[in-house]
């Protein structure tokens, strides 16, 4: 495993109130679908957009009687998070009831992790620009039951509910108060999505609902943060308000500033922050109190008499353990060391695994294609196949060139046509034989586009577009000195002044090449141009 | 053969086998009972096309050749606490009116595999809240047993099931078991209740009262039925998370009535202040006929008793109270109706007002206090400690070589119905004191008729066997009912 690129620790946000500066400090906890076709604790299927009431086993019905049985997955699936997530897992956990009436939670209560959850401590590097990151902490993973949906514009006299979600597994995860500004937040979840979906073990889409975030924000005077941060005493720390069940980034981000901005208000006035529940309205843009602490159910947990505490073996785990995938964190730091690609590119690539896997399988047909032999494996994809040596790779600029080729051309092109990559019209393989092409010589960068082009609007073999198009570089030194001593001769006086000053050669070779149609070899030119000047 | 209701489970097994009798006519005779003894109660919902129709298909699987099970053809009652799929399962609550489940809880399937047949559901307290069946939704079960004029409880919860099989209605019944709500009932009409360790029999199906404590068990004529009728309830099973993967002996083979050498150990704080005097004997001469058959006797200390009453009516009602959330009329049983304007808040409580006694009330409300914020670690938590304590005293005892410990089933004989109506409800707690111990420490415990009082009523002496040991116990049992001999029947004035 290589090791995370080094970075360091970004600026909080400051806010100027209408006194003095003020910094945000936010935790979240992120409520994540567990990706499994059943149930946590019954067999339904978890099919989103089925009839309703479709899905709904006795038990997710709370039926007189029935009984819940944990789903092996579900455990699974938490426990994989965990390790992505560099956290400990507990071997003991155990579930509780979360006791509260509400018509789309059958039983009358959730069943939860309230005092002994799957994963402990664990953390998240949200990046926030090349060499920037915060290091977040997370406190603790639980799973949980998902209730139901109470539908209540219908019907003018009734509402309805719709028991397809009741009892779907969720994770919820739980950071500390390391999150210092709205677009932290927003990164915060970018990140930790980005590696759930690596893992495989939540779908991260926000519109179905399939991850929300409760959001906690507080505002401190600059300095207090670094003391709660030695003694981990909140009392440093202002007061905090939660904002419940956010499904979307720009909402996140919007939901913060505005209730820092609140806070910091009353707390200049000489008010006192309550903490309470409150609730983002995007129409308005504005936080409004849902309930306060003295009005918060009292959830009468205990532990959940159905159930046996769950206990799992270090080896199970270990065996989870084995089958992870590489993750965004060193997916992107092997980009920069095994490619040579900048932070930025790396980033951009590795942002899901589809896009890294695609690059991946350019650079490796590339290599196929030129003559050397790798001299040593190179990781491949996500897979373990090797593609070629790096230290080949890095001294042809393979990877840069791949890169620039699949994030510059391939992604600006797929936009275009508002396509995804897992549709793009032109393989990789096929990209990878344009750079050979361009690596080898065959054709100049230019060239490359217009091959490029043909190739993914006319679903053509790129070698076979240079062949039958002739768009092959001329390589041929007496051709290029045949046409490099007609330009010459065409104009003495740019003879005259490239002798003053060596940078106007770049005239003459442009001169050369529009009079080859561009497929004299650049670099032959540049050398029998510098030649004949006598540079 | 005459009065073929009155037949215990072994001997109608080996009438059907030898073809002196079928099933159907085992069954018509306990239909004729039970339509005979409406005065007392006991079911509440009859079912006898089914009964027939199973009594059919157990006859004809009897004359195939195959070795049918023990229970095949054997007319039981089950208990109304037992989902029965397309049969009102209401657990005696006004909140589940009309409850027809769309499954069979498993022990009542278990018993269908084996070919038993259903006569219909059996009268008990409210949720199983109760130990007089006086809070049943259906009014109480009467006792078949009767001083003079005097009215008697059956005990409860399983107060329909012990009525049935003391009256003869049918020749064994389903009960279950949370504080002492099969061997209470089982003592007061003069028969055999057994609750197996907790995970023995499956839950799955079984309406829940408090979750941790909840067990089905037999009730029965006698020791060897509890034996057949215990093996052919119990399974593992994969849908009840509690349910122990342990194999199932065969309990009837292992009623060698020979205790030579057994230990039986004697509790010292099973001796409560006010017992009884006939009580007391009783556990004495219970305590010589298991001497006279080879025990060797010992007294024991189980120091944290006194606190297994109180820790039990914490743990149980805040089970309760949040197994009992789902009764809210959204999806089943009763709903209120609502006036104009009136919201979600008004149809919970209503519905809840309405569909639930007032001893189910008290008891969702203690549960919801002993749990709520503040006060969860005062009580409940206490509670789950002194459960554990509970739980150390049986192990140390079982350590030190204890086979199964004697007491006293119940404090004192059947009561007279409505006599606790104005007690403080504590007193009616205070049924279960020799029984609860027992469900909080997970063991099997059955109660034996031993004797009559002197107005003539049975009462019973529990034994507390080891963890799984079932057979064991029955086994002791079975030597104390050979010992005690107790025969008598109520006079039937019904």
């Amino acid at each position: 495993m290589l090791d995370h690129l080094a970075f360091e620790t970004p600026k909080p946000t400051v806010i100027a109130g209408a006194r003095e500066d003020w910094e945000l400090v936010i935790g979240m906890e992120v409520h994540a679908q567990v990706s499994s076709k059943a149930k946590l604790f019954s067999g339904a299927s978890t099919q989103f957009g089925a009839e309703p009431n479709a899905n709904v086993a006795f038990v997710d019905a709370a039926m007189p009687g029935m009984l819940p049985v944990i789903n092996e997955f579900c455990v699974e699936q938490a426990v994989r998070t965990g390790l992505g997530l560099k956290a400990e897992i507990n071997l003991f956990s155990a579930f509780d009831r979360k006791n509260y009436f509400y018509p789309d939670l059958p039983q009358g209560y959730q069943i939860s992790q309230l005092y002994h959850p799957i994963v402990g401590e664990g953390e998240i590097i949200v990046d926030m620009g090349p060499g920037i990151a915060r290091r977040v902490r997370i406190e603790r993973i639980h799973l949980e039951q998902d209730a139901g949906k109470s539908i209540h514009d219908m019907d003018p006299s009734m509402s309805f509910v719709d028991l397809n979600r009741t009892g779907v597994a969720l994770m919820e995860i739980v950071s500390r108060p390391d999150i210092r500004g709205p677009e932290e937040a927003a990164a915060y979840v970018t990140k930790l999505r980005q590696i759930l979906r690596y893992l495989g073990t939540c779908d991260g889409n926000m519109q179905n609902g399939n991850l929300r975030a409760d959001v906690n924000v507080s505002v401190c005077r600059p300095g207090q943060y670094e003391k709660y941060m030695e003694t981990q005493d909140f009392s440093h720390l202002g007061t905090r308000c939660e904002i419940k069940n956010m499904n979307s980034m720009r909402f996140i981000q919007a939901a913060i500033d505005y209730e820092a901005r609140r806070q910091i208000a009353i707390v200049e006035d000489g008010g006192e922050v309550v903490q309470e529940t409150r609730l983002y309205d995007p129409d308005k843009n504005e936080t409004r109190s849902m309930r306060s602490k003295e009005e918060a159910h009292d959830y009468r947990y205990f532990p959940c008499p159905d159930l046996l505490p769950l206990e799992i073996e270090q080896a199970w785990v270990d065996g989870i353990k084995a089958t992870l995938p590489e993750l965004p964190d060193e997916k992107k730091a092997r980009f920069v060391k095994d490619f040579g690609l900048s932070e930025y590119d790396a980033g951009v690539l590795t942002a899901d695994t589809t896009n890294a896997s695609f690059f991946e399988e350019v650079v490796g047909s590339t290599i196929g294609k030129l003559d050397e032999l790798p001299l040593s494996p190179v990781y491949a994809t996500t897979s373990d196949k090797p593609v070629g040596d790096f230290e080949s790779i890095q001294s042809r600029d393979l990877g840069k060139l791949s890169a620039n080729w699949v994030i510059n051309e391939l992604f600006g092109r797929l936009k275009k046509d508002d396509r995804d990559i897992a549709d793009s019209p032109i393989s990789p393989a096929r990209l990878g034989q344009i750079v050979a092409l361009i690596k080898k010589g065959d054709i100049s960068g230019k060239i490359g586009k217009d091959v490029f082009e043909i190739a993914y609007t006319q679903d053509r073999d790129p070698e076979e577009i240079v062949e039958t198009e002739g768009m092959k570089q001329v390589t041929d030194t007496g051709a290029i000195e045949t046409a490099v001593d007609e330009v010459i001769a065409a104009n003495p006086e740019q003879v005259e002044k490239a002798k003053q000053n060596p940078k106007l050669a770049g005239w003459f070779v442009g001169q050369v090449m529009k009079a080859t149609g561009g497929k004299a070899n650049p670099k032959a030119v540049n050398e029998i141009v510098a030649a004949k000047l006598g540079l | 053969m005459s009065d073929l209701n009155k037949l215990t489970i072994a001997e109608a097994r080996d009438a059907l086998k030898k073809g002196d009798v079928t099933s159907v006519e085992l069954t018509e005779a306990c239909i004729g009972a039970i339509d005979a003894a409406g005065a007392l109660n006991a079911f509440v919902h009859k079912t006898p096309d089914i009964a027939l129709e199973r009594a059919k298909a157990a006859d004809a699987r009897l004359k195939s050749g195959e070795e049918a099970p023990a229970m095949c053809g054997i007319p039981v009652g089950i208990k109304d606490l037992f989902c029965t799929q397309g049969v009102e399962s209401q657990a005696a609550s006004g909140i589940l009116e009309g409850f027809k489940p769309e499954y069979e809880s498993t022990v009542s399937q278990n018993l269908i595999d084996a070919g038993a047949v259903m006569l219909g559901k059996l009268n008990m307290d409210e949720f199983a809240m109760g130990s007089s069946n006086e809070t049943s939704v259906y009014g109480n079960a009467v006792n078949p047993w009767k001083v003079d004029d005097r009215q008697l409880t059956p005990g409860g919860s399983s107060g329909g099931s012990a009525s049935a099989v003391a009256a003869d209605l049918c020749l064994a019944a389903t009960g279950t078991d949370t504080g002492g709500s099969i061997r209470q009932p089982a003592a007061l009409t003069g028969i055999t209740g057994i609750k197996p360790t907790y995970g023995r029999c499956s839950r799955w199906g079984i309406i829940a009262f408090a979750s941790s404590l909840d067990q089905a068990g037999p009730m029965t004529k006698n020791v060897r039925d509890a034996a057949i009728m215990l093996e052919a309830m119990c399974s593992h099973d994969p849908k009840d998370s509690t349910s122990a993967d342990i194999p199932v002996p065969n309990f009837e083979a292992m009623l060698t009535g020979d205790i030579k050498g057994k230990v039986i150990g004697i509790p010292k704080e099973y001796r409560m202040d006010g017992m009884p005097e006939e009580v007391e004997k009783l556990w004495a001469d219970g305590t010589a006929m298991l001497k006279d058959a080879g025990a060797r006797i010992i007294d024991i200390s189980l120091p944290h008793t006194k606190y297994a009453l109180p820790a039990y009516y914490v743990i149980a009602p805040a089970e309760a109270s949040s197994n009992l959330a789902r009764y809210d009329g959204v999806r089943y049983g009763h709903r209120a109706s609502l006036a104009k304007g009136e919201g979600i808040v008004d149809m919970y409580e209503k519905t809840r007002a309405e569909g639930f006694g007032h001893e189910v009330q008290r008891r969702v409300m203690v549960g919801t206090y002993v749990l709520s914020a503040g006060f969860y670690d005062a009580y409940y938590n206490r509670a789950r400690r002194v459960r554990a304590l509970i739980k150390r005293d049986f192990d140390e005892a079982f350590d030190q070589g204890v086979d199964a410990i004697l007491t006293p089933a119940t404090p004192g004989p059947a009561f007279g119905l409505g006599e606790m109506s104005e007690a403080d409800p504590v007193e009616m707690y205070l049924q279960d004191v020799f029984t609860v111990t027992v469900n909080l420490a997970g063991l099997p415990g059955i109660s034996v008729p031993a004797g009559l009082d002197k107005q003539g009523l049975p009462l019973g002496l529990q034994l507390i066997g080891r963890p799984w040991e079932e057979g064991d116990l029955l086994n002791v049992a079975y030597a104390l009912e050979g010992a005690a001999g107790f025969v008598s029947k109520p006079e039937k004035w019904w």
